[in-house]
């Protein structure tokens, strides 16, 4: 046996502390969207103008967003955005913009951009971390009132917020609104990862939006809205059993307010009735009296296999609300300089208990290059995907889509080429996404389903508008043709038969002039017979 | 066809040809231009002349289709260079005709003609519409081939002696209308496919010991070596001994001297000579003088020609060709003439021709 040194148990302890959620973070920045200083920029915009958005429509209000990036050095910059948002009440600024994991929407089921409530003081913290600057908001609740002004950092060992400068400030130019600014670490780059594709998408699918970009160069760019129409109020639902894993479920037993098991199904779920209640109790073999909180872990497992057992009406899907194929369209015309565009709105459908719509739209044409792969955007609940372009979902079901039907060049399960950009919405009360940082919707079978089922609808679309297209150019060159040759004709003609050239001329373009229609309607019905072969 | 040699004003069916179509525009319908169908779905084996000869299915060319559009500007244009060189009393080779007629059309990238082959079947074409051979268009063919023999003609005022030629012999022209025979001093006339195997036998002097006439073209035979051989026929009584490789296109050679061809029906009268006989190479010639060691196999595209050529009506009911394309089929192999020089160089010259000659070992 070596001699080695034994460890205790007590010596181990010592080594063992609580982490921080912040020291959690810096190791894991990666896991929600601080991989580089590029993708910092772009997730801290990303956060900020979700939050907005979603302010805005739940207060009813038009959006008017303003994101503005000031360089203050080479790898530093100011991000400042602005909305006509509801604002915020005073004591809630700190916790929401220096607190991690302190939100209203992770609690809940509902079709909205943010989901995990980690997002824009994940940001705070980032430019803490990598500046040392707090970040400043201001924010106004009430037209009649002054607004808050706060100076925030985040206390990174108890993840409670520091207020450094707590004061009342005159905003006269805004109703109400808030404005955040956050200066970090970070690299500005255009391309297809950028800020400017991230906002450019963002105008498209949030045709209600009338955004005003401001980029670190001084630049800037109207986003206008085509519509002051507000999304449908997406409303709330509670889970549908399917949904729930078993450790939610164990810890929905534990918090419910519900006295008995009976009553705990029937009112923390959706569509469980009665009877549906009673049925998954007995295949569970437990009491339906009996009291939530008292189940055992085993008891809970067997609860859980009862409920896939028991065959439970599909959730409700009007707690979705879909773009509409009408603001697709008219979001890619503002955006996209195309010939041809179209959009589709599938019925609601389910995965594990959670409702979803797929919506696609499509552009083609105009100035988009026609020798490169089509664009692909991508979107989950109005937030444009820009990363993971590869794993996700979307991208498979339009590679396994076969578009040389729809007259696209396609290489074997690779995205299609030609000048097209195809555009993927799922709305759901909870996307499925590859990771915590959002970037990737999961492959589940039932939302690739529908996907494909989507972009089939807008291929064919496409496809007869391409062969109509391709008929027309057709007829043009069949014209064109015949108007190259007949002077040919003519002059040879002429020396043949003596006749003067004018006149064969003449003849022949009047006969064509007059006949055209009837010549091409000829030829073409030839040609589906295949008999003009000479 | 029946008319041809009858026509004696060439220029005036052309313009006449033309004056049509204007008619036709001036009456503000689509010109169309009428042409019998050359394909071998409309070409007939008279079984009493033993040649191909056309059959009724026309076709029609007309302008304003966009299929037809080109054909039609290359079939006018063709006919008007045609009708310029017999009112200036010119001739001008196929070669020719293409150069005239190829030009880019102002405003595409299109030539009315791209190659040769085209203005070359607009020839033949034309032929078939205006009722006028090649000759009478005054388009001559590109000379190819040799002749040799104790035969003397007169050509154009010149009188030449083919046995007086050196190493290279008569060639013979494109239009052997014009020439007239002085002298013909032969038994038979020994056509052959190669001009290599030709040179061979000029070398040793074979017409001069055998007392015949050898004459080859290079592949394809030329409508001027075909017209000479068929005038040697019928005004000297020769019989005429086609040589050519053991394979398809050897077989079609043959074809084309003895019935006609099937591009050129329109004119077999004028060129099928239906006594001519194969002399080899045959499969009884590979058994006999041992030729399977030179086998080259047989390839998809002759298996196919083969399966054509055995289908063809005139060797449909020909019992022994029947026989021989199956033997070829069984081998799955073909042969060149040359095959023959494995067994010396003056084995061809001195024990195959004459053997085969004597027992009169032919196919028919």
């Amino acid at each position: 046996m070596p001699a080695e040194k034994q460890i205790t148990a007590e010596e181990l302890a010592k080594g063992q502390r609580e982490i921080s959620i912040s020291e959690f973070f810096v190791k894991n920045k990666h896991l929600l969207g601080f991989d580089n200083p590029r993708k910092a920029l772009l997730t801290t915009i990303k956060e900020a103008v979700d939050n907005s958005l979603d302010a805005c429509e739940e207060a009813r209000i038009v959006p008017e967003i303003l994101v503005e990036i000031k360089t203050i050095s080479e790898d530093r910059f100011k991000v400042i955005v602005e909305d006509n948002g509801p604002g915020i009440v005073k004591e809630q600024i700190p916790n929401i913009f220096a607190k991690l994991l302190y939100g209203s929407k992770f609690h809940r089921l509902r079709c909205s951009r943010g989901q995990q409530g980690i997002g824009i003081s994940a940001s705070s913290m980032y430019g803490q971390l990598t500046t040392g600057k707090p970040s400043i908001i201001r924010s106004k609740a009430n037209p009649k009132k002054k607004a808050h002004y706060f100076e925030l950092n985040i206390d990174t060992k108890s993840n409670q917020p520091k207020i450094l400068k707590d004061e009342e400030i005159d905003w006269p130019e805004k109703k109400t609104g808030t404005r955040v600014e956050i200066e970090l670490a970070a690299k500005y780059q255009k391309g297809n990862q950028s800020v400017d594709q991230y906002l450019k998408q963002t105008a498209i699918v949030n045709p209600h939006l009338s955004l005003v970009y401001i980029n670190p160069e001084g630049v800037k760019t109207d986003f206008p809205r085509a519509t002051t129409e507000l999304p449908k109020e997406p409303k709330e639902i509670k889970p549908h059993p399917y949904g729930v894993e078993l450790g939610i479920l164990i810890k929905m037993l534990h918090d419910t307010k519900s006295k008995t098991l009976h009553h705990f199904l029937q009112n923390d779920f959706c569509r469980v009735s009665a009877k549906v209640a009673k049925e998954i109790c007995d295949k569970a073999l437990l009491d339906s009296s009996a009291r939530p909180e008292r189940i055992a872990t085993h008891e809970a497992e067997n609860l859980y296999k009862a409920i896939n057992q028991t065959k439970i009406m599909a959730p409700p899907t009007n707690c979705v609300t879909p773009i509409g194929e009408e603001l697709i369209v008219k979001g890619l015309k503002k955006e996209v300089d195309a010939e041809f565009y179209t959009a589709v709105t599938r019925s609601p459908s389910v995965y594990r208990g959670n409702p979803f719509i797929v919506e696609a739209g499509l552009a083609y044409g105009g100035s988009l290059p026609s020798d490169e792969l089509v664009k692909v955007y991508r979107f989950a609940n109005r937030v444009p995907l820009l990363y993971q372009l590869s794993a996700c979902a979307t991208t498979k079901s339009i590679a396994t889509t076969s578009w040389r039907n729809y007259g696209l060049s396609q290489s074997k399960g690779a995205l299609p080429a030609g000048p097209v950009v195809i555009l993927v919405h799922i709305a759901s009360v909870w996307v499925p996404f590859t990771s915590e940082s959002k970037e990737a919707i999961a492959h589940y079978p039932e939302i690739i389903k529908e996907i494909k089922l989507a972009l089939q609808e807008v291929g064919r679309k496409l496809g007869s508008h391409i062969r109509k297209n391709v008929k027309a150019k057709q007829q043009k060159e069949r014209a064109n043709l015949f108007e190259k040759y007949i002077p040919e004709v003519s002059s040879s003609l002429s020396k043949l038969s003596g006749e003067k050239k004018y006149i064969i001329q003449e003849c022949l373009e009047k006969k064509l002039k007059k006949e055209l229609p009837i010549l091409l309607g000829d030829i073409n019905k030839k040609d589906e017979k295949g008999t003009t072969k000479g | 066809m029946k008319k041809a040699q009858q026509k004696d004003n060439p220029e005036g069916e052309l313009e006449k040809l033309g004056k049509d179509i204007v008619s036709q525009i001036k009456a503000m319908k689509n010109p169309e231009i009428t042409i019998p169908v050359r394909a071998l779905s409309n070409v007939e084996f008279n079984k009493k002349t033993k040649t191909l000869q056309l059959g009724n299915k026309e076709g029609k060319r007309s302008f304003f289709n966009v299929g037809h559009t080109k054909k039609f500007l290359q079939t006018v244009e063709v006919a008007s260079i045609s009708k310029n060189l017999l009112n200036e009393g010119k001739h001008a080779s196929l070669r020719d005709v293409f150069y005239m007629a190829k030009r880019t059309i102002p405003g595409t990238k299109v030539n009315v003609v791209d190659e040769q082959v085209e203005s070359d079947a607009v020839v033949e074409d034309l032929e078939l519409i205006s009722d006028l051979s090649r000759e009478q268009l005054n388009i001559n063919a590109n000379k190819n081939g040799s002749v040799a023999g104790r035969v003397v003609i007169e050509d154009k005022g010149d009188t030449i002696d083919w046995s007086k030629l050196g190493s290279g012999g008569w060639s013979v022209p494109s239009n052997v209308e014009d020439i007239t025979f002085k002298k013909v001093n032969a038994k038979y006339v020994l056509y052959m496919e190669k001009a290599a195997v030709w040179e061979n036998l000029h070398e040793h002097k074979f017409w001069d010991q055998h007392n015949c006439i050898i004459l080859s073209s290079q592949g394809q035979t030329t409508r001027g070596i075909r017209r000479l051989l068929q005038r040697l026929y019928q005004e000297h009584n020769l019989p005429i001994y086609v040589l050519a490789d053991y394979d398809c296109y050897g077989f079609y050679i043959y074809s084309v001297i003895k019935f006609g061809s099937i591009n050129l029906a329109h004119i077999s009268e004028k060129m099928a000579i239906p006594g001519v006989k194969f002399l080899g190479i045959t499969s009884s010639d590979i058994e006999k003088y041992d030729l399977k060691k030179h086998f080259i196999k047989l390839q998809e595209h002759d298996l196919k020609r083969l399966k054509q050529i055995s289908e063809y009506t005139w060797f449909r009911d020909n019992k022994h060709w029947q026989t021989e394309f199956k033997r070829m089929k069984e081998y799955g192999s073909k042969a060149e003439i040359q095959a023959l020089s494995s067994r010396g160089i003056s084995f061809m010259n001195n024990v195959y021709l004459p053997e085969k000659i004597k027992n009169k070992d032919f196919l028919d």
